[in-house]
């Protein structure tokens, strides 16, 4: 089998079970659904994802350890992963092919040139991990000398400078100043262990934006399963919407359809991932390089170059994706994956002066505390951002959402979006609650979202604890926010209408929404005047009702003046008569020219804090339908200390 | 109309419709019915806040076994309809019995009036199911309700409605009124062997339930709640909706006065 074959099955391997991963994300007990397949695999084998984790928080969470076996292989083999699993590259691919799949030779040639502008991703990365790297600077200047973790965190310090010196002295690179860069940098880690961490710097964990996988998954999730739905109405019987997927699908298909001009454009410009794996790559082990300085210079190892790594001439090491297109090209078999450099040179990275590093790390490093004087994590933060159940505190959320939409796509009611700018432009499309859209608020006996995120960013809880059973008693259940009534828009409240839909469908036990009794007077354009009575009726003066409009069962009637005032129920009025429940008879009939007072019934809602989820079934079910007349806010939730609507100290749990 | 005592659904159900003379009584061969089940909420069977599916089982099959074409087994919940019927168990007990379950899609709605009718009036109404139905059973747990009094067999055809039929909450005992005069069902089983007596209709807890020991099998649907009311520790004259849909020609609230079996 030739080696591009083998490439394609890998290929088209990881795109099905991709795909797969998308379609089985559907909670249910079909053997599709999701029965335990490995849906966070693809992610897990992401090591940006790793990575940016691993920066953000100075932990790896579970499954992200696979990142290491995908880095270990690059510093062996080269960038495998862009050209034999990335599905987005597989798009890419496919697409860039159908692009040029008619063009001359020579202009074929000419679309996959090596273009110096290449070096973008590597600006993206270093500006996207600077954003994310204020946490391990924190966590390395907070350690004190005493600290256990002390030494194993220097002694790693020293394997990194360890292997980036041994890595600059084994290869013939330009290297200037860059040695006395890292050192510098390196040593002031080293002397920060007897310095105070600084609260100016923060991180955020940003690479999802960018990141081919987290982007695919969250384009495929969020609209082409729901898309392809429309006509097989598998995943879900109603169809699902997702808010503000205009911009992820115009983006999603920008990045496609561009490479029927630029092939891979993507991939060689703005991957942040290809761009990590490209840094990793420089010293593999095994490299595409040419036997022979001199062979007849065809130019066909370019034809279908992938990367634009410039085969032919002095290789770009780090941009080489590992198509194997070159080899398989090649007539006289002068260009092979050996472990020698290529006979005719090689170049590590794309031009990427240390000035361009230092501004890129300058303003990923700045960008963050500048975003933060919004006070959005602070006191400014918004009520309307519901994270979903189980979600860290947000600091610690924003540090781990990777942004890729599976809580979004399990989420069995729908009601996980997209956030545009509710969570602040860090939180841009990261998860939070839209009770209007969806089929039933978030249901408290749910749990499906925390067990499919990559990063816990939302803890995998059990339904103990969502409901605060059994162990979890004291703690009562997981609060995502609390529901607050719109008295003004309510009907009991402003509009002398019953109602109470909420109370009704309020799945805690007891109801966190009750209800008091209260009689509001009708209006009326005229009084109503007994004429006479017996026991369970009245008669009127004149003619003032229509006939049957107080018979809902919800008008009641008193007597402007008399002994006997309590409420009667009416059970059905006629033009001139009112017919009141025979089991609660007048004690005194009431005499001739007695004014009669309707009343109507309400149950007026109201929310004990105490019990209130902040689920949104409330919310989703009131027939207010444009802006609810209840509505719930993340006070309260108990993600959060400063939320609290309580004096009761709540026990944090993560 | 039969009113079995008995701790387990099983057993009622059978001594009901032995007593009855079997199911064969409604259900003749060719038959082609619709089981009107409670699957309002995403709970499990255990608290009782749903049709449980052991019933919907052995009605479910017993019709197949009496001839029955077809069974299908329907709702409009308020929770996410694939959740409620996989998490009350109604989905697998139905396919397991051979019924087959309708899940309200969109495009299964059309808008209906009712003659008479004041609020179902151009209302989306889950009809697609009623097609080529001859015999509607309505199956139903015995439930507290704060605004109507009572969820029993009656106000569990609101689970027919589609739209925002919320705002019907205004007007809840006319709403169930108009419901009784759209749906004549061919049986109704209401299932009091518990009751959910408080934190109706979605209770949540097992301490929201009191057993009542008591199914009921009517072919009238008022009568039938005219005795569920008793469980709930209240009386048919308490109850707006049930007079309003006797009223109406729905059935008969005193129970007495029909053939009632009770064992």
């Amino acid at each position: 089998m030739k080696i591009v074959t083998a490439r394609r099955i890998s290929q088209i391997f990881f795109l099905t079970v991709f795909l797969w991963t998308c379609i089985v994300s559907t909670l249910g007990d079909s053997w599709w659904q999701l029965r335990g397949w490995p849906v966070k695999w693809i992610i897990e084998l992401d090591p940006l994802v790793g990575l940016g984790t691993f920066l953000t928080t100075h932990t790896v969470y579970r499954g992200l350890l696979w990142g290491l076996a995908v880095i270990v292989l690059t510093l062996v083999l080269g960038r495998f992963f862009c050209g034999w699993i990335c599905p987005f590259g597989t798009l890419h691919q496919a697409i860039g092919y159908l692009g040029r799949r008619n063009l001359k030779t020579s202009e074929q040639i000419n679309l996959n040139r090596f273009n110096p502008r290449q070096s973008l991703k590597y600006w993206i990365l270093i500006f996207l991990l600077s954003a994310s790297a204020a946490d391990i600077i924190n966590f390395i200047t907070g350690l004190s000398v005493r600290d256990p973790r002390a030494p194993w965190t220097a002694a790693a310090l020293g394997c990194i400078l360890a292997i980036l010196l041994l890595s600059i002295f084994t290869r013939n690179e330009r290297t200037g100043g860059t040695l006395p860069f890292i050192v510098v940098c390196l040593s002031g880690f080293l002397f920060s262990f007897l310095s105070e961490p600084t609260p100016l710097l923060q991180s955020s964990l940003q690479t999802g934006l960018l990141d081919p996988i987290p982007l695919m998954y969250r384009s495929v999730n969020l609209i082409w399963v729901p898309l392809m739905d429309i006509f097989f109405k598998q995943t879900a019987p109603i169809p699902r919407y997702y808010e503000g997927t205009w911009i992820i699908g115009a983006i999603f298909l920008a990045l496609l359809f561009i490479n029927l001009k630029i092939p891979r454009f993507y991939c060689r410009y703005i991957c942040p991932l290809g761009a990590l794996l490209g840094l990793l790559s420089r010293n593999s082990v095994w490299r595409i390089g040419k036997t022979d300085a001199g062979c007849a210079s065809c130019l066909m190892c370019e034809r279908d170059c992938e990367g634009g790594c410039a085969p032919s001439s002095r290789i770009i090491i780090s941009e080489c994706v590992l198509c194997f297109n070159c080899t398989d090209a090649c007539h006289t078999r002068e260009i092979l994956y050996q472990m020698r450099p290529s006979a005719s040179g090689e170049t590590l990275v794309p031009e990427f002066s240390r000035r361009s590093f230092l501004i890129s790390m300058l303003s990923g490093i700045s960008i963050i505390p500048i975003i933060r004087t919004n006070g959005f994590l602070a006191t400014n933060w918004n009520p309307n951002m519901i994270r979903p159940p189980g979600a860290l505190p947000e600091k610690d959320f924003i540090s781990r959402c990777i942004k890729c939409g599976h809580c979004m796509r399990v989420c069995p009611t729908n009601v996980i979006q997209p956030a545009a700018f509710q969570g602040g432009i860090e939180g841009i499309w990261s998860p939070i609650l839209n009770f209007r859209i969806g089929t039933s608020g978030c249901r408290h006996t749910c749990i499906a979202c925390g067990h499919l995120c990559p990063t816990g960013a939302i803890r995998p809880l059990s339904i103990d604890e969502r409901m605060g059973m059994k162990f979890y008693l004291d703690q009562g259940p997981i609060r995502i926010g609390t529901a607050f009534i719109d008295r003004g828009r309510c009907f009991p409240w402003g509009m002398d209408k019953p109602c109470i839909v909420c109370q009704e469908n309020c799945p805690v036990s007891p109801k966190a929404i009750f209800t008091r009794i209260y009689f509001s007077e009708l209006r009326n354009a005229s009084p109503v005047m007994v004429s006479g009575a017996d026991s369970n009726r009245i008669y009127l003066k004149g003619s003032p009702l229509v006939p049957g409009q107080l018979n809902t069962g919800d008008y009641f009637c008193t007597f402007k003046k008399g002994i006997d005032l309590e409420p009667r129920r009416i059970i059905s009025n006629s033009a001139d008569q009112i017919v009141i429940s025979s089991k609660t008879p007048w004690k005194f009939l009431p005499d001739a020219g007695n004014e009669i007072q309707l009343l109507i019934r309400l149950q007026q809602p109201y929310v004990d804090i105490e019990k209130c989820i902040g689920c949104g079934i409330c919310e989703h079910e009131c027939p207010v339908s444009g802006k609810r007349a209840i509505r719930v806010t993340a006070e309260n939730e108990s993600r959060s200390e400063t939320k609290t609507l309580t004096p009761r100290r709540q026990e944090r749990t993560i | 109309m039969c009113v079995v005592k008995d701790t387990n659904r099983i057993n009622a159900i059978d001594r009901a419709f032995n007593a009855l003379g079997g199911v064969e009584t409604w259900i003749k061969p060719g038959d082609r019915v619709l089981l009107k089940v409670n699957a309002a909420f995403a709970l499990p069977p255990a608290l009782c806040a749903t049709t449980h599916p052991d019933l919907v089982y052995e009605i479910s099959s017993r019709c197949l076994k009496a001839g029955a074409e077809r069974v299908v087994v329907t709702d409009n919940p308020i929770n996410d309809p694939l959740s409620c019927f996989s998490l009350t168990g109604i989905a697998k007990a139905a396919e397991s019995a051979g019924a087959k379950v309708i899940l309200p899609k969109e495009g299964l709605f059309k808008p209906m009036s009712i003659q008479q009718g004041v609020l179902i009036r151009n209302w989306p109404v889950l009809y697609a199911p009623f097609v080529n139905i001859n015999k509607v059973i309505g199956v139903a747990p015995v439930k507290d309700h704060h605004r109507s009094g009572a969820s029993m067999s009656l106000k569990n055809w609101y689970g027919l409605l589609g739209g925002r039929r919320n705002i019907f909450h205004q007007q809840i005992h006319d709403i169930i009124k108009e419901l009784a005069m759209m749906i004549r069902p061919t049986l109704v089983i209401l299932d009091g062997i518990f009751t959910m007596i408080g934190n109706g209709p979605t209770g949540g807890s097992l301490s929201d339930l009191k057993e009542t020991n008591t199914l009921i099998v009517s072919s009238d649907p008022v009568a039938a709640d005219a005795f569920g009311a008793r469980l709930l520790q209240k009386e048919a004259e308490d109850l707006l909706f049930i007079q309003k849909a006797e009223a109406a020609g729905a059935g008969k609230s005193d129970y007495r006065s029909l053939k009632l079996k009770q064992i």
